[in-house]
């Protein structure tokens, strides 16, 4: 019963989505109050119908309701409670259910709350919003129904695929898809802009909360994902270069370089064209992305095989967005005015080139991670592109980018100063060179790029310090007049530094555990020593422990240090699933300060000895930090009050100031 | 500077950016990129020595010899041919003899496939799908092997 209203809800929030994306633009062209004005409701029911066929689904997992095919085939009545819940989106249909369910959100978001915004550019934006969350849920109704029942309904499902059984599963998938979804928002704007042929300052200032918002979620999410893979797969790899992986780093790419062009934008009313470009582009990712992870492409190509329909359905919806959008642009974009100008050297000219490194690592991906795939289904032939491959074109290419990042802030609107900028980052640079000198010292036998990476991460860091610093004038005006100029600075100003902080903690993590990791693999028999780093780990034996719906081979092991003060005990485990006849490798993780120590196990051989692979990787934890702080940063910037209000200036304010050539 | 310099500049740093970007990735196509093969690619184009591949194809059966320091020998077969690998280290959870498998690295001059990398593909449904492709093309494909996949992911079918 409770499946079938779930199916019902989904039809009716389509048929509410062709309302909502047909009549409010009937509504703009014909000038009619009421057709626009109609976009609100409809998208708040829609979304309260597609969260109750969301919540129907749940409550289908949550109570182990077997006879539904795809609770059967995910779910399993001794799984805890919170892995019955987020399996609903461990696979393929409750994922996309999830997407349409935060599609719909923010929908509903926008029409709620977005009561300042000119009537037109809701009405549209609106409807723009509906026309994809359409096609999603045709996309489910016909290819990837999670409500179909089975007519002999099972005792037990068949469970949920181990890997996935995990925390991570709970805030992973969702945190990526508010981010994904979350620049339809931006998309959806700028079509609307497209559609009417106008766009202003104000247009960027309406959309940046969102852009911000999604980044913020999507930042969250490939460092989640990131964490969880590192622990879970039992190599101690944070990032695999995995098209996976690459399918959430693209648009997070082109998401932090929208960031930055709408900044241009709305300050300087310039770089529209090119903002609007970059909306589309980052939704379009987005959905790319989904196509790589949803069609099944990737991943088994018989999956594929087996069901076409669909792989070639979200392929349509993909040549039709995309091709649709960029189509409206070609069309469009000569209409939108020219912006203000500016000098090479100025606050613009840096948020430029940040878009044009960040456009061109983000093609490199693009290129690396598509090109097996197009060379496949035109030649057959089969290669793999590795990380060699991401390593030799992104690392350049952000080297420069991450170079430039602390002059950014430091240098004026419309004009520059290069030379002031540099002076001030003097004290940055010294520091940086501090650091790589230290490193030289301290290292022996690393990669001789590495204490260069960590100048660079201590150059980044040094340089937002030294951006607050300036702002707030320390140093060199009495403490308490900094105090109150700290006071007045803007929240967005402090959001910048700190996300551009974020972004050096997590390059001194990724450069020292790439650099300096350490890796130890060796079988052992109870009472065997392995050392690694500064530690010293004995194998005490083996013992099983009984889960709910697993059982654990258990090592334990006591971690000392070589000095022979006792550190605590570590026990990695293999756990082996019955319902699926599968197991898995839970790592154990001991964190001494940013740094860990990752033990995992293989399996046991006969004569009772086990392979062990144990790693020491320094500093570690910082890649992830990094990318908690990058959050802050947005968060701080996002509860400005300039950006939560979102009044619209007078776009007619600026000529004035712009005719000065 | 006038409108159109700055915009010459602005497209000119444009096309530099994105020609260093395209220079950085021919040269890593040029040496990063490894090719997939099956047993019985290897010897109908005669890959030799020292060339990289990546190697894929089932796990023989009985063919599994463990030895001390995590040091294994198997086979790999598609069916027609078998290639002997050899391997240190620890294995992913995922191998098992029967099972696909991809091994990335060299054949010695003995013949003896040197893997430096066996692939944990953490896929659902066992079977790498190059591994898949390989034994369909050689006709080996069991029809068991594409149910077994398709369990997991399912939905379509009744």
């Amino acid at each position: 019963m409770i499946a079938e209203l779930g199916h019902y809800a989904l039809m009716l929030a389509l048929g509410l989505a062709l309302i909502q994306g047909s009549m409010p633009i009937i509504g703009t062209r014909s000038n009619d109050p009421v057709l626009m004005t109609m976009a609100t409701p409809t998208a708040l029911a829609q979304f309260a119908f597609v969260a109750t066929a969301f919540g129907a689904l749940a409550v289908c997992y949550v109570t182990s309701d077997f006879s539904v095919l795809n609770v059967y085939e995910n779910s399993n009545s001794a799984m805890p409670l919170i892995y019955r819940l987020t399996s609903v989106w461990g696979n393929h249909e409750g994922s996309m259910m999830l997407w349409v369910f935060i599609l719909a959100l923010f929908g509903a978001l926008l029409a709620a709350f977005g009561n300042n915004l000119p009537a037109k550019l809701k009405a549209n934006a609106l409807a723009v919003q509906a026309w994809i969350a359409a096609a999603f849920h045709l996309f489910i109704l016909t290819t990837s129904n999670p409500f179909l029942r089975i007519v002999d309904a099972p005792n037990e499902g068949r469970d949920l695929n181990p890997i996935l059984q995990d925390p991570g599963l709970a805030f992973h998938p969702p945190l990526l898809y508010l981010g994904y979804v979350g620049f339809s928002i931006a998309f959806s704007f700028a079509i609307a802009a497209l559609l009417e042929g106008r766009i202003d300052a104000a247009w960027a200032r309406f959309v940046r909360p969102w852009v911000l918002a999604a980044w913020m979620c999507l930042t969250l999410g490939i460092a989640g994902g990131s964490y969880w893979a590192y622990y879970e797969l039992g190599w101690g790899g944070f990032w695999f270069w995995d098209p996976v992986e690459n399918a959430s780093l693209m648009p997070w790419l082109a998401g932090t370089a929208l960031l930055h062009s709408a900044v241009v934008m709305e300050k300087r009313a310039a770089l529209k064209v090119w903002t609007i470009l970059l909306a589309i582009l980052a939704f379009s990712l987005s959905l790319i992305g989904t196509f790589l992870v949803r069609s099944g492409v990737l991943t088994s190509v018989h999956a594929f095989a087996i069901d076409p329909r669909r792989g070639i359905f979200i392929l349509a919806i993909l040549v039709l967005f995309i091709g649709g959008a960029l189509s409206l642009y070609a069309w469009r974009a000569p209409l939108l005015k020219q912006g203000g100008l500016f000098a090479p050297i100025s606050r613009e000219g840096a948020l430029v080139l940040n878009n044009l490194f960040l456009t061109a690592a983000c093609a490199t991906v693009f290129v690396g991670t598509l090109y097996p795939l197009a060379l496949e289904a035109l030649t057959g032939e089969k290669i793999s592109v590795g990380p060699p491959f991401f390593n030799e074109t992104f690392a350049p290419l952000f080297v420069p980018l991450l170079l430039a990042m602390p002059f950014g802030p430091l240098l004026g609107w419309k004009r520059g100063d290069l030379l002031g900028a540099a002076q001030r980052l003097l004290a940055a640079a010294m520091l940086a060179a501090v650091a790589v000198a230290a490193s030289f010292a301290l290292q022996h036998g690393g990669p001789v790029l590495a204490p260069f990476g960590v100048g660079l991460a201590i150059f980044v860091m040094a340089g937002a310090l030294v951006d607050i610093a300036e702002r707030t004038m320390i140093l060199r005006i009495p403490l308490g007049a900094a105090w109150r100029r700290a006071a007045g600075l803007p929240r967005s100003a402090w959001g910048t530094a700190l996300a551009h902080f974020g972004i050096g903690v997590t390059l001194m993590g990724i450069v020292a555990v790439t650099a300096w990791s350490s890796e130890r693999i060796a079988e052992l028999k109870p009472g065997g020593i392995i050392d690694v780093a500064r530690y010293r780990l004995t194998f005490d034996g083996l013992f099983s422990r009984t889960g709910p719906n697993y059982r654990d081979l258990v090592g334990h092991f006591t971690v000392r240090r070589t000095t022979g003060d006792l550190v605590g005990v570590m026990e990695p485990s293999r756990r082996s699933f019955p319902a699926r006849n599968m197991a898995t490798t839970e790592a154990a993780l001991m964190t001494l300060g940013v740094s860990q120590l990752y033990v995992s196990l293989g399996d046991s051989n006969p004569d009772g000895s086990i392979p062990v692979r144990l790693y020491f990787k320094p500093q570690v934890l910082m890649i992830w930090l990094g990318a908690l702080v990058m959050f802050a940063g947005g968060a701080l910037s996002l509860s400005d009050r300039r950006l939560r209000i979102g009044a619209p200036r007078p776009a007619k304010a600026q000529p004035a100031l712009e005719a000065a050539e | 500077m006038t409108r159109k310099r700055r915009r010459l500049l602005l497209i000119g740093g444009g096309v530099g950016v994105l020609a260093i970007a395209l220079a950085l990735m021919l040269n890593a196509f040029r040496d990063s990129i490894v090719f997939f093969n099956s047993p019985s690619d290897v010897a109908e184009k005669h890959i030799g020595p020292g060339t990289r591949i990546r190697l894929g194809g089932l796990v023989k059966a009985g063919s599994v010899v463990r030895s001390d320091n995590l040091k294994i020998r198997f086979e790999v077969t598609d069916g027609s041919r078998d290639i002997p690998v050899a391997y240190q280290g620890v294995l992913p959870d995922l191998f098992r003899e029967g099972q696909g498998v991809v091994a990335e690295g060299m054949l010695d001059g003995s013949g003896v496939f040197k893997a430096d990398s066996i692939l944990a593909k953490h896929d659902e449904t066992y079977m790498p799908k190059e591994v898949a492709d390989a034994l369909k093309k050689s006709g080996h494909w069991k029809d068991d092997y594409a149910q077994r996949a398709a369990m997991p992911t399912g939905g379509s079918k009744k």
